[in-house]
């Protein structure tokens, strides 16, 4: 009988783990089709077109390339939403850590690997300084995380420009972009493309994957041990949980949340390396604004878990590259933006949603029990 | 005397569960009518069906004589049954007015009509004698008034019959008297009340009926008159109830806690929260804390847990503990029992086996080293489960998912399992029902023998003076007395914890 019990559950287990994700994918192609009608245009044709542009080998690249910092950023903002913090300052601390490693990384040259992580720890030192001073604010005077670190990063912004015009920058000959030095070689992060043809892929007009992708993969899986498996994992969760019972419970709030800020704001520093250091080697004008944004969105539908936010951000980068392809066919390509926009937010309701099932499933349960 | 609402042979079962089988209630028009029952005996169930909630599978419900079939909750209040909830449904930022209205406004031409709407709201009010100002907003009301607001909407929609779902447990004693006499009001209106709680004092004070139902089925009705808070104890669990009693003294010479001139200012300027208070507490002894609540209690297991800085000095097995952390204090062997479960010691939303590591997160079983050990950790979670009878599934269920009682067990078990030396237990029975009750006082009882000495903080005078070694009286946060509770009465200890004696 607790046999075929068992045999009953699991399926429906399974069946409520999809459940989310799968009603809220549903829903959002309702939305974006409607958006896609209303400009008179076809959804079948527009999700078609899309579909098999991001499917292309130098698309996928692209997507990776573009999921990369999204994902980094992303694990940076769960760490603090994971204790019931919200860092939404990734895009300032992320900017400086970019700015600062390129400055200071270009002055000396190393043995590749040393210089590197050289290169590393100066962008976590600045990411992980600029979210301190919202650490600070919070843990000794009580400002609020959220908007300490919405200043900051304006202050970055401007900080950033300055620094970079009127300091860091090499004037170059007949061009109006500013740029900090190049990184020596030893600096660089190579792409893995040579990798890649051994592993008999083709070479793509513009493609390459960047090396720091296995920084991504390697940071998501220290990320999942740390929160998961480790006493400061758990201490971490429990302040977010239910801070009165972790305080009762021996965790010194104060001190976790400024760690909390603190690692975020350096894992933050990282991700606005990818590019940098795979790519233009330098910080210029041109640097990638907005990682630090959309990532808050990233870990949201990711449900701050490692596995959930490595989807959700192939799936943003994913969405992002290939809605280029809707202006061959005549459709804006913001309409991606739509899409994001909902998926977010039925994602949200959708695992509520099953939240609250669960629970119901699991009171039954409890009730056999009871009865028993 | 007429029947309002009878309930005739109502079973209702869940998938796998019966939750009311041969459920039989009859209300009297006038009267206060109680339904007792253990948490998860069915009561809220026969209410929900008896409301529209839910639909019953057999049975037949009768109002005013006449077989009614309830679809939804609004088909009960047609029929003039109405439902004052535990917890208020009310819009804070609204008046009392528009709150008694929302949902029913009496319409004028499209626009509502506030002034009939007012006029029948201060009739009803001086009617019933529930004297309230309708212009004030709500969240400026306290508790006992708001719970008043909620009794007028629902006579405002017309209510004869109308149920009342655990109202006291909100309340202070002083609201208690106002609620009473509110209801006292009411019954002679000639409305019939069904008052659901398991206070027993309390229903007996009020209820002219009490119905008691276990295990799903409605067990005896009997006149509350003719029956004492301990007899319909009886009746609610079938069988004669524990009694909080330790045997003999077990208490050992050395001194597991010892609290010299400990004092908490305020942070107002005001009169200290917790004014030099001193004790010895000796290995296999319990003290208990008596006092009303507020007068410094939670104060006091504060500063010896380290979450509140104080003045003076504490000491734990003979060496001062008033440098270490919080976390040290548990990890020296300081066990607590905190008196809000929910909010202090549980993650609701996180399973069993993940609630097993709070509080124990530097030590064996659930670490190794930096590391949980996660299946030590589910193993662990369920040998307490076994020991201390917490009904759940597994390790796996949610912490919410379990009752009030089974949640105080788990919370329990997970101290003990650590064997601390000083227990820190602040109500530790509060809430759970009888059966659960017995099985804590075991478990003490049983620490206590091997050495374990407790802090005992109860508002269960029974509790306090069966359970206790000595008896320390608390009042504007200072020792006023200590008793013997070999020697004192509940009454004693009452009047002793109000100043009066």
């Amino acid at each position: 009988m607790s046999n075929l019990l068992t045999r009953k559950l699991s399926p429906s287990k399974v069946g409520l783990a999809i459940a989310a994700p799968l009603a809220a994918a549903i829903f959002s192609l309702v939305v974006s089709s409607i958006a896609v009608i209303v400009s008179k245009k076809s959804p079948v044709e527009a999700f078609k077109t899309m579909w098999e542009y991001g499917t292309e080998a130098g698309s996928l690249m692209e997507i990776i390339n573009t999921a990369t910092p999204y994902y980094i950023a992303a694990i940076a903002i769960a760490v603090t939403f994971r204790a019931g913090l919200f860092n939404i300052g990734v895009e300032g601390q992320l900017r400086l850590g970019a700015l600062f490693s390129c400055y200071i990384g270009a002055m000396f040259v190393l043995p590749p690997v040393l210089h590197v992580a050289a290169v590393f720890i100066v962008a976590m030192t600045f990411g992980g300084l600029w979210a301190a001073i919202a650490a600070y604010l919070k843990v000794k005077r009580g400002v609020n995380e959220v908007i300490s670190t919405i200043m900051l990063n304006s202050l970055a912004g401007g900080l950033s420009a300055y620094l970079l015009s009127k300091h860091f920058a090499l004037i170059e000959e007949g061009s109006n972009n500013l740029q900090t030095k190049q990184l020596p070689a030893s600096a660089q992060v190579p792409d893995l493309m040579p990798l890649l043809r051994k592993l008999g892929v083709q070479d793509q007009p513009g493609g390459g994957v960047y090396g720091m992708f296995f920084v991504a993969v390697a940071l998501g899986f220290i990320f999942w041990f740390v929160v998961n498996r480790t006493r400061f994992g758990f201490e971490l969760r429990a302040s977010g949980l239910n801070p009165i019972a972790a305080r009762v419970s021996g965790v010194n709030s104060k001190k976790m949340t400024f760690i909390a800020l603190v690692i975020s704001g350096a894992i933050a520093g990282l991700s606005g390396l990818p590019e940098v250091l795979g790519q233009t080697h330098s910080y210029n004008l041109g640097f990638r604004a907005g990682i630090g944004f959309s990532a808050i969105a990233v870990a949201l539908l990711g449900r701050n878990s490692a596995g959930g936010m490595a989807i959700s951000a192939l799936l943003f980068g994913f969405l992002e590259v290939s809605s280029r392809s809707l202006e061959l066919i005549d459709i804006a390509p913001e309409t991606y933006v739509i899409m994001q926009g909902s998926i977010l937010l039925s994602s949200v309701v959708a695992y509520e949603v099953v939240r609250r099932f669960k629970l119901t499933l699991q009171s039954n349960e409890l009730a056999k029990v009871v009865q028993a | 005397m007429s029947v309002a609402v009878e309930l005739r042979h109502i079973s209702k079962r869940f998938p796998g569960v019966i939750a009311n089988k041969d459920v039989s209630l009859k209300v009297e028009t006038g009267t206060v009518h109680a339904l007792v029952g253990e948490n998860g005996a069915g009561k809220s169930t026969v209410m929900k069906i008896l409301y529209g909630m839910q639909r019953p599978d057999s049975g037949e419900i009768l109002v005013n004589g006449q077989v009614v079939n309830f679809k939804t909750p609004n088909d009960a209040i047609d029929a003039g049954i109405g439902m004052v909830h535990q917890h208020f449904m009310l819009a804070d930022n609204f008046t009392v007015l528009e709150n008694i209205i929302l949902g029913s406004e009496p319409q004028h031409g499209g626009t509502i009509d506030f002034t009939s709407a007012r006029k029948k709201v201060v009739e009803m009010a001086e009617q019933y004698g529930l004297d309230i100002d309708p212009d004030v907003l709500v969240e400026e009301l306290g508790v006992g008034q708001r719970q008043r607001v909620e009794i007028l909407k629902v006579l405002f929609r017309g209510a004869r019959i109308l149920i009342f779902d655990e109202p006291t447990a909100v309340l202070v004693p002083q609201e208690v008297d106002d609620l009473f006499q509110a209801l006292e009001g009411l019954r002679a209106q000639g409305m019939a009340l069904i008052f659901i709680s398991h206070k027993l004092d309390e229903v007996l004070r009020v209820a002219d009926q009490v119905t008691v139902v276990r295990q799903g089925s409605t067990v005896a009705e009997v006149k509350s008159k003719d029956v004492t808070a301990r007899q319909l104890a009886e009746l609610m669990v079938g069988s004669e109830l524990p009694k909080p009693s330790t045997l003999g003294h077990t208490r050992r010479e050395e001194i597991t806690l010892s609290l010299k001139g400990v004092s908490v200012p305020t942070t107002t300027g005001s009169r200290d929260l917790l004014a030099n208070i001193s004790f010895d507490l000796h290995a296999g002894e319990v003290i208990g804390i008596a006092g009303v609540e507020g007068n410094g209690q939670a104060e006091l297991v504060e500063a010896i847990m380290g979450l509140r800085d104080y003045t003076g000095s504490i000491q734990f097995n003979g060496s001062s503990i008033d440098e270490l952390s919080v976390a040290d204090r548990h990890d020296l062997g300081i066990g607590l029992i905190p008196e809000d479960r929910q909010r202090q010691s549980l993650m609701m939303n996180s399973p069993l086996w993940e609630n097993r590591i709070l509080g124990h997160q530097r030590s064996k079983p659930v670490m190794r080293g930096f590391v949980i050990d996660k299946k030590a950790t589910i193993e662990s979670t369920r040998t307490i489960m076994d020991e201390f009878d917490v009904r759940a599934p597994g390790p796996d269920t949610l912490a919410a998912a379990l009752s009030g009682g089974n949640q105080q067990k788990f919370i329990v078990g997970r101290e003990m399992s650590k064997a601390p030396a000083l227990l820190v237990a602040s109500h530790p029975t509060r809430g759970v029902d009888v059966g659960a009750q017995g099985a804590i006082w075991d478990v003490l009882r049983k620490a206590r023998e091997k050495g374990m000495a407790i802090v005992l903080i109860s508002a269960d005078l029974e509790e306090l003076i069966g359970m206790s070694d000595r008896l320390l009286v608390m009042l504007r946060g200072a020792i006023t007395a200590e008793l013997d509770p070999a020697k004192t009465t509940p009454e004693q200890l009452g009047s002793a914890m109000t100043g009066a004696a």
